[in-house]
């Protein structure tokens, strides 16, 4: 039989009320456990309300990984602009962090009332190294996912021991190591073959 | 109210830091939060750090928490706000300029170019957070556990973060 991974292309369906867009997004928001949202915003965007097609998903993780703000955040910005203009967008973000928000409101609280009890210390002291485990691995799939060359693992280096051993503020090291990082990553005219000509040939470097 | 104006301008300044994932600005969050304002101590931060992964959407929404524990339920409200309308709104104008930015030679190299300063940074935020964290044989070991279970299996982390958390309260109670 055919692969089960290819995804029949299925009609996309008709843009969403901004009631129900929000609904959608607040549901999102209500359901990622766990962290990695970005795939149960694919679920949900793609395969269960089809308002999106992959190819645009890809291309809109693409901006939000670029660009400062959370990634969760920024997917819903775009989503619900390209679905509802801006509205979609400000209620596209409502509603994916309105239930998490409220409920680390709620954690204040809690903490407040609870927080000098032995036995939540306790939970709260372990859970925050399993967090360190799991931010561990975040890192290395980012790492996975964005290096490609000796260079690249140098300005990892150096931003680690910028911000992590110098305490180097991390305006500075992202302005700072960023600049030399894009500019070593500098477009280059022989990068750029004329894509008229297939018997353009790249001078070996 | 001066309370609240330094809520919005160290929240809205931290957001723009988040490159990569909020993990990225943990050491500027703790620097202001626990060294400059004193509005948190580094364990509190740690708490809702690791609270934060446990709620359900985007993973920084701990911000609310420090809000809240300073200023109620207006202080939340304002963190949130100066936390994701700057960049979310610099976010929707770069959505909508995007198309017109692909020829744009720069791009790529922007994309190419900030990857390894992400990965540095989310690095960074995780030392910082381990020197607090990793204070014995115990806390080590779950750190390492968890690691070594994400990296294995495609288990949900809050699994086994809560299952932390419950050994915690178990050797406790020992």
């Amino acid at each position: 039989m055919s692969k089960p991974v290819a995804v029949p292309a299925l009609p996309l369906a008709p843009p969403p009320s901004l009631w129900r867009l929000f609904l959608g997004f607040f549901i999102m928001g209500a359901t990622s456990l766990g962290g990695g949202v970005i795939a149960y915003l694919r679920t949900g965007l793609v395969t269960h309300y089809r308002w999106l097609d992959d190819e645009t998903f890809v291309e809109l993780m693409a901006i939000s990984q670029s660009l400062p703000g959370l990634n969760a955040t920024n997917m819903s910005i775009l989503a619900g602009d390209r679905l509802r203009g801006w509205p979609g967008a400000l209620l596209g973000a409502l509603g994916m962090c309105l239930p998490g928000a409220s409920l680390m409101t709620a954690a204040a609280f809690a903490v407040g009332v609870g927080g000098d009890d032995p036995l939540s210390k306790a939970f709260l002291h372990a859970i925050a190294a399993g967090a360190v485990g799991l931010v561990t691995v975040v890192g290395v799939q980012l790492g996975a996912k964005m290096l490609y060359e000796i260079a690249d693992y140098v300005f990892v280096a150096i931003t680690i021991v910028l911000v992590a051993f110098l305490h180097v503020s991390v305006l500075y090291a992202l302005v700072g190591v960023g600049a030399v990082a894009i500019w070593w990553h500098r477009p280059r005219k022989t990068g750029l073959p004329d894509a008229k000509d297939p018997e353009h040939k790249e001078p070996a470097s | 109210m001066k309370q609240l104006l330094d809520l919005a301008g160290a929240f809205g300044y931290i957001s723009l830091l988040t490159v990569g994932g909020g993990m990225a600005a943990f050491p500027e969050l703790k620097h202001l939060t626990v060294d400059t304002y004193h509005w948190v101590t580094f364990p509190e931060l740690m708490h809702y750090y690791s609270l934060g992964q446990l709620a359900p959407g985007p993973n920084m929404m701990m911000v609310a928490s420090i809000g809240a524990q300073v200023a109620g339920l207006p202080g939340a409200a304002v963190v949130l706000m100066a936390f994701i309308l700057p960049t979310g709104l610099f976010t929707f104008g770069i959505g909508r300029l995007w198309n017109h930015l692909d020829k744009w030679p720069w791009r790529a190299s922007v994309q190419r170019g900030l990857g390894p300063v992400a990965v540095g940074l989310v690095a960074a935020g995780a030392i910082v957070l381990a020197r607090g964290a990793l204070t014995n044989t115990l806390t080590i070991t779950l750190a390492v556990g968890v690691f070594a279970l994400l990296m294995l299996t495609k288990i949900n982390p809050a699994i086994p973060i809560v299952a932390s958390g419950l050994v915690g309260i178990v050797l406790y109670l020992i």
